[in-house]
Order: structure tokens, then sequence, then C-alpha cells
């Protein structure tokens, strides 16, 4: 069972059975590690924005960093109007990059790992900007479907095709998160058990390859935090700035 | 021939672990949808309090923070700004008193140098004029001397014969008559020579 590299996707339940109605709710090791990130996030946060010293120390530091980061990365895709999205932004940012960041302690759980909790995040982002769209430009937000400059006899196809693209959003953005996040741990699970049924002798060439994806991991961990966070910022842009 | 051992020992392990896959059970735990509502709720709340949490309480200090930093650096910049300032004004007035105070310094060298030289001058002449009067002074004294000295010569000549004659002869012989002789002898002697 160990050899399975799937197994380390488990979902179990933590404690007893929690029922909402005929819904389970229980709480899970997901659970656990989205609360654990969760935690995480808002201590150092709290560390870092609590003395404010002229020379900021290291907590604050990286506070004060990672806020910079996230609104010059807001400001240089979506502009100044996209300051008010600034904290969800920032929240999502921070959320997807612990997750994955946990996700990479050994015999722990990636949060991200899983299909459905990278699209209900995803679904918040949709969902969001497409309201926000109707709210500011109100029907006018369709506009975003027909782009300029495209000969009408082609306008069938390219307003469809606009939609498709518009609506597999979600999709596109959660699976990229999820299928990166579980090839990649599937991956460092298999050069494991290589290293492990190889043994001694031949576990070394695995081993050295594990090191090496573990680095990988790390980077794609942060990368893909980022990308989810700039496509939100770039979705966020379309219903911001209509000028398709 | 190591690598060769390493890729068959890869390659060992691949099938050992195609009969894990097969004997475990196959599929993906996400796509099992036994946790799923479960895991939306527990996402929903974690992010939710994560996401008020932040917006309301943490990121308005940090931004705060970097406001309050970035005024101050601000205020820092412009204070060192206009201390600088006053430093070199400071400079340029220390300077303009130093040049000044070298020129007056200067200026009473020169005129304390006139000065002296200027006394120097006066005591010189004074001294010129007194030494020069003291040689006159001198001068006329030597001439004196000089006129007097014939008469002297005349009286000592006289008095020598006098003596000589006494002490020769033995007969004392009137002065006016052996001054007659002398005035005699000597005008002779005068014109000869």
């Amino acid at each position: 069972m160990a050899t399975n590299p799937m197994h380390q996707f488990n979902v179990y339940r933590i404690g007893p059975e929690i029922k909402l109605g005929q819904i389970d709710i229980s709480f899970t090791n997901a659970s656990l590690f989205m609360v654990i990130s969760s935690i995480t996030i808002l201590l150092v946060f709290n560390l870092g924005s609590k003395k404010n010293s002229l020379i900021p120390n290291k907590m604050q530091l990286l506070a004060e960093l990672s806020y910079t980061f996230i609104s010059k990365m807001i400001s240089d895709t979506a502009g100044s109007k996209a300051k008010p999205y600034f904290s969800f932004i920032f929240s999502i940012f921070m959320f997807v990059l612990f997750c994955n960041m946990f996700g990479m302690i050994p015999y722990s759980f990636t949060v991200t790992s899983h299909i459905i909790v990278t699209f209900v995040l995803a679904s918040f982002i949709f969902i969001g900007v497409t309201i926000i769209g109707f709210i500011k430009h109100g029907l006018g937000y369709l506009k975003l479907f027909v782009p300029s400059g495209v000969p009408l006899v082609l306008m069938p196809l390219i307003v469809v095709i606009e939609i498709i693209s518009y609506l597999s959003r979600p999709i596109s953005l959660s699976v990229r998160l999820f299928a990166n996040m579980m090839a990649g741990h599937t991956m460092m699970k298999v050069f494991g058990g290589f290293v492990i049924s190889l043994g001694i002798v031949g576990g070394w060439l695995p081993l050295s390859f594990s090191v090496a994806l573990t680095g990988l991991e790390i980077l794609v961990a942060f990368l893909q935090a980022y990308v989810f966070a700039i496509l939100t910022c770039i979705y966020l842009n379309d219903a911001l700035n209509l000028h398709h | 021939m190591i690598k060769k051992i390493f890729f068959y020992l890869v390659f060992l392990s691949f099938l050992t672990l195609k009969e894990a896959f097969a004997s475990g059970n196959s599929g993906m735990p996400q796509l099992n949808p036994e946790f799923w509502i479960s895991q939306i709720f527990w996402l929903t709340l974690t992010f939710g309090i994560l996401y008020i949490l932040l917006s309301k309480l943490i990121l308005p200090k940090i931004s705060k923070n970097l406001e309050i930093r970035k005024s101050q650096i601000l205020e820092n910049i412009e204070a060192a700004e206009k201390q600088r300032e006053e430093s070199e004004q400071k400079i340029k007035e220390y300077d303009k008193i130093i040049n000044n105070n070298k020129i007056e310094a200067k200026n009473y060298f020169n005129q304390n140098r006139a000065k002296i030289l200027k006394d120097i001058n006066k005591k010189k002449e004074n001294l010129e004029n007194q030494i020069n009067a003291e040689i006159n002074k001198a001068e006329i004294e030597i001439q004196d001397f000089k006129n007097k000295a014939p008469e002297k010569i005349y009286k000592i000549a006289i008095e020598t014969s006098a003596d000589l004659i006494n002490q020769l002869i033995g007969i004392k012989i009137n002065n006016s008559s052996i001054s007659a002789i002398v005035e005699d002898v000597s005008k002779k002697k005068y014109k000869l020579l």
C-alpha cells in the first residue's frame, strides 16, 4: 500500500463524523491542512505587521515584501481599478502558496492536489469576476464575447469560441493547479519508491532524482500559486477594463 | 557498465511497481466524491475566515506601516536635505569670515609694516642728523685744534729754545726776542715748504 503513489492523496476522517442534516462535513486531513495553512498565514502576517519599525525585522520584511509583490502584480496586470480586490487576491495567493508548500513536507497532505478544492477556488473567482463585470458594465459586459475588428462572417464562430473560452476559465484554472500538484507529488512518490525497491546498490540514482525533484516541486509550488493569482488578476482586468 | 545495471534495475522496479499499482485500489482518490462536500465546506470556512481576518485586520496594518515608513523616509530625506543646505550655507559663511579675516590680517600687517618702516626711517634720519651734527662738531674741533696748533708749536718752540739756550750757554734770554727769531725761522721754513 505504501508503494502506491496515489495513496498520499487519500482523504480520511479525523475525529468523529460530523453531519449537517444529511450532509457529511467531517473534519478530514484535508481540512486539517487548510486550517494549518490559514493559521500559519495569519500568524506570519500578524507577526509581520505587529511592530512598525523604520528598519523592518525579518518577519516584517517578509510581510511587507509579499504585500508589495502582490500589490505590484495587481497594478501591473489589472490597473489601479483592481485595488479594492487586493485583499482577496492576496488571500488567494497566500492560501494556495501555503497549501502547496505544506504539501512539500513529507507525510503531509496537499490540499491543492484535489480537483474539488481548486475547482471551488476557481469558481469563487469565476463567479466573482463575472458578477463584478456585470455590475461595472451591465449588459455591456457581454461585449467581451464580441471582439472588435472581426469580420461579420466570422462573428458567430468567434462569439461561440469566446463564450467557450470564458466558460472554460474555471476549469483550466483549477485543473492547472490540481494537475501540477498531483503530478509532482506522484512523481516524487514514484522516485521515492524506486529508492526503496532498488536498495543500497541502485537507489542512489532515483534518490538524486528525488532531491532534484524536491527543489523543482518547491519552485512549482510557488509558481502555481503565482500563476493562479496572476490569472485571477487577468480575469479581473477583463471585468474591470472592458477593452475588447 | 554501472549505468547499464542502473537502468536495468530501474526497469525491474517499474515492473514491480506496476504490480503494486494493480494490486492496490487503483484510481485517483481525488475523484472519489465521498469527502467533496466536507472539503468544500472546510475550504469555504477556512478561506472565508482567512480572507476576513487578512482584509480587516492584517493587510490594513501592513499598508499603514508601509505608508508611515514612506512618509517617514520622505520626511527624513527632506530634513536631511534641509540640514545639508544649512550646512552648506554655514560653510559658505565660514569661508567668507575666514577670507575677510585673512584680508584684515593682511591689511593690519601691511599697515603695521608701513608704520614701522616709517618709524625706522624717522629714527634713522634722526640718528644720521645727530651723527652728522656730531661729526661737524668734531670736525670744527679738529679744525680748531689745527688752527691752534702752530701757536702752541710756537710756544713750545720758544720754551724749548729758551731752555736749550739756557742749558747750552747759561744765559737767560728774553722770550720776546726768541719768539721773534722762531717766527723768522718758521716763516723761512714755511716759505721753503
